[in-house]
C-alpha cells in the first residue's frame, strides 16, 4: 500500500512517498504564498525522484500549520458572531471575555447571550425562545456576518439547544456557516466556546485551503482520497477537516514526532524539530507525543484540546542573526530563505549561513559566507547550543540524561553532543519527518454517548466496542486498535445510573 | 486596611487554588469577574480582623455547589453581592465587612466580588484555612456558633432564606437541598458573625497567606525554580509521592463529586487518593498515608499548578504534597467535624507531617 504524506509548513513543503512501511522518496521545496504551487512543485519533484514507484497511490495525507499560524499571526481570520445560550446565567462573562484584546478586536463582531441552556442533570435551565433567536439571527444577517459560533450551557450533555439555534440561523441567514461548541469539546463553557469561536473564524480559510489541496491533487493527476492530519496523529477526511480546522491545530509537531518515532524506531525520546522559524521540543512516550496537562492556549486563547506538550523557541534555519548582540531570532526570513540568506546571494545573515560557514551544512554557495569571522561563528553556535540545552531540559519529565532525536530541515543546528543528553539521534529522511508522520497517520474511531442501566465497566466496554467498530469502518485494521482516550462523566438524577462515556481508539490503516 | 492590587488578585487565584486541596472550584471565573471590575476602576480593600469592633457585623459568603457545574454556569459577581443584600434585607442591618467561609478555591475571591459591588472591605480571614465540602466543616462549627440564618440565590431570580436550623448538620442538609434544586450551584451568605466571634474562631490572615503562596509559585515559575519546593518551604509541608495518574473514577451523589484517583511512580509503587469534592485520604495498599484535616494537594509536577478532583485525568504527571491544618481542627471537636470519620473512613487521624 502506497501513500503520499505532505507537510505544508511556514517555510518548506515536504513530501514523501511511503510504500509498505518504507520511505521510497522524500523531497523538500519552499512553501509558496499560494500553497497550491508549493504542493504541485513537491509532487512533481516526488514523481521524478520516485520514478516507477509513483503509481497506485492509495491515499494522500496532508498536514498543515496554516490554521494555527493564521491565529498566531492574526491573518485571514473571519469575523465571527458569538451566540451563547445560557441567560440569565453566564452574562457576567460574555464571549471573548478571556481573549487577548487585539485578537478579540479582530475576530469579534457582535455577541449575543440568549435565554436557554441545560443543567448538569439534563433538565432545561431555561426554555429557548425561538422568537428571541430569530431576532438575533436577523441582527446577524443585517450586520453581514456569515460565520457564527453557537455555545449552550451544558451542551456536551444535551446539545438540543445548540442544534435548534443552528437550525434557526440556517433558516434566517443565507450561506451561514455555524460551528456548534458540542462538536468540539466537553464540559467547560469558556474554553469550549473559545474553541468554537476560533473554529468559526477559521472555516472560510479552511475551505479555501482544502479546496487548494484538492485542486493540487487533481492537477497532479492523483485520484486517491485526500486526508488531513489531526492534532492526535490521526487523519480525517478532507471535507470533515474543512469544517473543523481547529482539530488540525497541532498536527505539525505531532506529525514530526510520530514520523521521528517511526523512522528511528525509538519509543522514548526527546524530539527537537528544527524548522525554518522555530524549534519545537516534545517528548515521545510509547511512540506518541506526551500530552499537555493543562488547558492549552492558542494565540493567547484558552481552549481545551488535547495537544502535545511542547516547548517552542525562535530558533530555525531561517532565524535572523544579530551579529552585534549575538542574538538568534525570533524573527526569521521564513520561506524567503532562498532569496535572502547570504548563501543564496541575499543580504540577511541567517542561522543557515552560520551553519554553512561552520561546515555543519552544505546549502547554497559556501563562498558567500567565507568572510564571516570565526569568532562570530563560534559565538552564535554557542548561543544556539545554550538555547537547545535549556529547552531540551525543560521538556524532560525527570532528571538524568535522555536520548534526543533531531528532525526537521534545520536539524543541522543541533550539536552532536549536548549537556543532559546521552546521545543525539539523526535518521535518514529526518528532515521530512513531519511528512513521514502524515503518511503513516492512523485512523480513529470515537464514541460519545450516554449509557443507562449499565455499571461503569459494562458502559465503558460497550463504548469501546462501538468505537472499535467505527474505526474499522473508517479503514483501520481490526487487530491493531489501541485505546487512546477513555473518559466517563456521571449524569446524576436520571433514572438508571446514567453515564456519559467518551472513548477513542486508533489503529493503522488496514492493508488492502 | 489596605487596597488589594490587581496583581494581588492574580496571586490570590493561584494560591487559593492550591489551598483548595483539589476542590473549592477553580477561581478562574471569579478572577475574570474581578479583572473586568478592576478594569472599570472598582477597587477592594482588605481589613485585618483584629481591628474589628466586637459588635461589628460581618457577612460570610460562599459559592456553594459542584465545581463541574460552575465550569458551565460561570461566576457572576452581582449574585455574590445579591446574597449579602438579601441577608441585610432580612436582618435589617448593614455589614461592616465581608469574609469568605473558605479560602481554598473559588470562594477565596467570592468576598472580593461581593465587596466590589457593596463598597465594604474584605476581612482577612476564613473559617476553613482550605476547602471543605460541607457547611458544618468550619471553625465556626467547632466553636458551636449559630448556624442560621442563611441566604441562597440563583440567577433565575430564585431566593431562599433559611431562617433557623437545629444544628450545623441540619443547615448543611437544608441549604444543600436548595442548592441541588437550583442546579447544584448557588451564591450564599452564611450566618453573619460578630467581630468578637471572628477574632476568637476565624482562621486569620488567610487571604494574605493565599496571595503569598500564589506569588511564590508565580515567581518560582518565572525564575524556572522548582515551585513545589518553594511551596513546601514556605508552608512547612511534605512531599508525599510523585508519579503519573493511571486511573480516575468519579460519581456524583447528593450534589457531591466522589471518587478516587490512582497514581503510579517509575518503580511501580502506587497510591490511591479518595475524594469528596476535595482530596480526603491518601492510601498505599490499605494503609492511610495522609488524611484530612491536613491539606492534601495534588500539583502538576512541572508547574506546581494545583490539579482539581474534577480535572484530574489519566496520564498527568503529579506530585502529592501535605500541608499543615489549622490548630482549631486538631482538637477533639475539630476532628469530629473534619477528621477522616466525618467523611466515612473508619480510621484515626495521624499527622503525615509528624517527624
Amino acid at each position: 500500500m502506497k501513500r503520499i504524506g505532505i507537510d505544508v509548513g511556514g517555510t518548506n513543503t515536504d513530501a514523501v512517498l511511503v510504500s509498505e512501511g518504507s520511505v521510497e522518496a522524500a523531497v523538500k521545496v519552499p512553501t509558496t504564498a499560494d500553497v497550491t504551487e508549493g504542493i504541485l512543485a513537491a509532487m512533481r519533484l516526488l514523481r521524478d525522484s520516485a520514478g516507477g514507484a509513483y503509481r497506485d497511490i492509495a491515499a494522500v495525507m496532508i498536514g498543515t500549520t496554516h490554521f494555527t499560524n493564521a491565529v498566531v499571526q492574526h491573518r485571514e481570520l473571519a469575523q465571527v458572531a458569538a451566540v451563547r445560550i445560557g441567560a440569565p446565567a453566564t452574562t457576567a462573562l460574555p464571549p471573548f471575555c478571556d481573549w487577548p484584546d487585539d485578537l478579540a478586536k479582530l475576530v469579534a463582531d457582535g455577541t449575543w447571550i440568549v435565554q436557554g441552556g441545560h443543567d448538569y442533570d439534563g433538565r432545561p435551565f431555561m426554555p429557548l425562545d425561538p422568537e428571541e433567536i430569530r431576532g438575533v439571527a436577523r441582527e446577524i444577517r443585517a450586520r453581514g456576518i456569515r460565520d457564527v459560533a453557537v455555545t449552550a450551557m451544558f451542551s456536551p450533555l444535551n446539545s438540543s439547544h445548540e442544534d435548534a439555534v443552528a437550525e434557526i440561523l440556517s433558516e434566517e441567514i443565507p450561506e451561514v456557516s455555524v460551528t456548534c461548541s458540542h462538536w468540539l469539546g466537553g464540559i467547560g463553557l469558556l474554553p469550549r466556546e473559545n474553541a468554537a469561536l476560533l473554529n468559526a473564524s477559521l472555516v472560510p480559510l479552511a475551505r479555501r485551503t482544502v479546496e487548494a489541496f484538492e485542486r493540487a491533487m487533481r492537477e497532479s493527476g492523483i485520484g486517491s482520497p485526500l486526508y488531513i492530519t489531526q492534532n492526535d496523529g490521526t487523519v480525517a477526511a478532507a471535507s470533515y477537516a474543512a469544517a473543523l480546522p481547529v482539530f488540525g491545530f497541532a498536527s505539525g509537531p505531532t506529525n514530526s514526532m510520530r514520523g521521528g518515532a517511526y523512522l528511528s524506531e525509538l519509543e522514548e525520546a526527546i524530539v527537537a524539530d528544527v524548522g525554518g522559524t522555530t524549534t519545537d521540543f516534545g517528548h515521545l512516550q510509547a511512540g506518541f507525543p506526551r500530552q499537555a496537562n493543562s488547558i492549552v492556549q492558542i494565540g493567547g486563547v484558552r481552549t481545551l484540546f488535547r495537544m502535545p506538550d511542547l516547548v517552542s523557541i525562535g530558533l530555525g534555519g531561517g532565524s535572523i542573526i544579530d551579529p552585534d548582540r549575538i542574538a538568534i531570532g525570533p524573527q526569521s526570513v521564513g520561506f524567503r530563505l532562498t532569496e535572502q540568506a547570504l548563501v543564496f546571494g541575499g543580504s540577511t545573515l541567517t542561522a543557515t549561513d552560520i551553519a554553512v560557514a561552520a561546515g555543519l551544512a552544505d546549502i547554497g554557495d559556501r563562498r558567500k559566507v567565507a568572510h564571516l569571522a570565526p569568532a562570530l561563528i563560534d559565538a552564535v553556535l554557542a548561543r544556539a547550543r545554550a538555547m537547545i540545552e535549556a529547552h531540551a531540559d525543560r521538556i524532560k519529565t525527570r532528571a538524568g540524561d535522555a536520548v534526543l532525536l533531531a528532525v526537521g530541515g534545520g536539524s543541522f543546528l543541533i550539536p552532536d553532543r549536548l549537556q543532559g543528553i546521552s546521545r543525539v539521534v539523526r535518521v535518514e529522511h529526518g528532515s521530512c519527518a513531519n511528512a513521514v508522520g502524515a503518511a503513516i497517520a492512523q485512523v480513529s474511531g470515537e464514541v460519545d454517548q450516554v449509557f443507562q442501566g449499565l455499571d461503569r465497566g459494562e458502559a465503558i466496554a460497550r463504548g469501546r466496542s462501538l468505537a472499535e467498530q467505527r474505526a474499522v469502518e473508517a479503514g483501520a485494521a481490526a487487530d491493531e486498535l489501541t485505546l487512546v482516550e477513555a473518559e466517563d462523566i456521571p449524569v446524576a438524577y436520571l433514572p438508571g445510573h446514567a453515564l456519559r462515556v467518551r472513548i477513542k481508539v486508533v489503529g493503522n490503516i488496514a492493508r488492502a | 486596611m489596605r487596597e488589594i492590587s490587581g496583581e494581588d488578585i492574580e496571586a490570590l487565584a493561584v494560591g487559593a487554588w492550591i489551598l483548595g486541596t483539589g476542590g473549592g472550584g477553580s477561581p478562574y471565573h471569579s478572577l475574570l469577574n474581578m479583572r473586568r471590575l478592576y478594569r472599570d476602576g472598582v477597587r477592594v480593600r482588605l481589613m485585618d480582623p483584629q481591628v474589628l469592633a466586637d459588635d461589628d457585623d460581618v457577612a460570610v459568603v460562599s459559592n456553594m455547589g459542584a465545581p463541574l457545574v460552575s465550569q458551565e454556569r460561570l461566576a457572576d459577581s452581582r449574585l455574590a453581592a445579591r446574597a449579602v443584600e438579601l441577608m441585610q434585607e432580612y436582618l435589617g442591618r448593614r455589614f461592616r465587612g465581608v469574609m469568605s467561609i473558605e479560602i481554598g478555591g473559588n470562594n477565596a475571591i467570592q468576598p472580593l466580588m461581593a465587596a466590589a459591588h457593596l463598597g465594604i472591605p474584605v476581612i482577612d480571614a476564613d473559617a476553613m484555612g482550605r476547602a471543605y465540602p460541607e457547611a458544618q466543616m468550619t471553625t465556626f462549627a467547632v466553636g458551636n456558633l449559630a448556624p442560621a440564618p442563611l441566604t441562597s440565590v440563583d440567577p433565575r431570580g430564585n431566593e431562599v432564606v433559611v431562617t433557623r436550623a437545629a444544628d450545623w448538620k441540619w443547615m448543611e442538609r437544608t441549604s444543600r437541598k436548595v442548592c441541588t434544586e437550583f442546579g447544584s450551584v448557588a451564591a450564599t451568605c452564611k450566618a453573619p458573625r460578630t467581630g468578637a466571634e471572628i477574632k476568637r474562631w476565624g482562621v486569620h490572615g488567610t487571604t494574605t497567606k493565599a496571595i503569598r503562596l500564589g506569588r511564590a509559585v508565580m515567581d518560582a515559575n518565572r525564575r524556572h525554580d522548582d515551585p513545589i519546593a518553594v511551596i513546601l518551604e514556605a508552608e512547612r509541608g511534605k512531599r508525599l509521592f510523585a508519579g503519573k495518574v493511571i486511573e480516575v473514577e468519579r460519581r456524583t451523589t447528593e450534589g457531591f463529586l466522589r471518587g478516587s484517583a490512582a497514581i503510579e511512580d517509575e518503580r511501580r509503587a502506587r497510591i490511591r487518593i479518595n475524594f469528596q469534592n476535595e482530596w480526603v485520604v491518601v492510601w498505599r495498599e490499605k494503609r492511610p498515608l495522609a488524611t484530612t484535616p491536613e491539606l492534601i494537594c495534588v500539583l502538576d509536577s512541572d508547574t506546581g499548578e494545583a490539579i482539581g478532583t474534577e480535572m484530574v485525568r489519566y496520564g498527568q504527571r503529579v506530585t502529592v504534597i501535605v500541608l499543615p491544618a489549622p490548630e482549631i481542627f486538631l482538637t477533639a471537636r475539630g476532628l469530629d467535624l473534619v477528621g477522616p470519620r466525618a467523611f466515612g473512613y473508619d480510621i484515626d487521624f495521624r499527622s503525615a507531617l509528624a517527624p
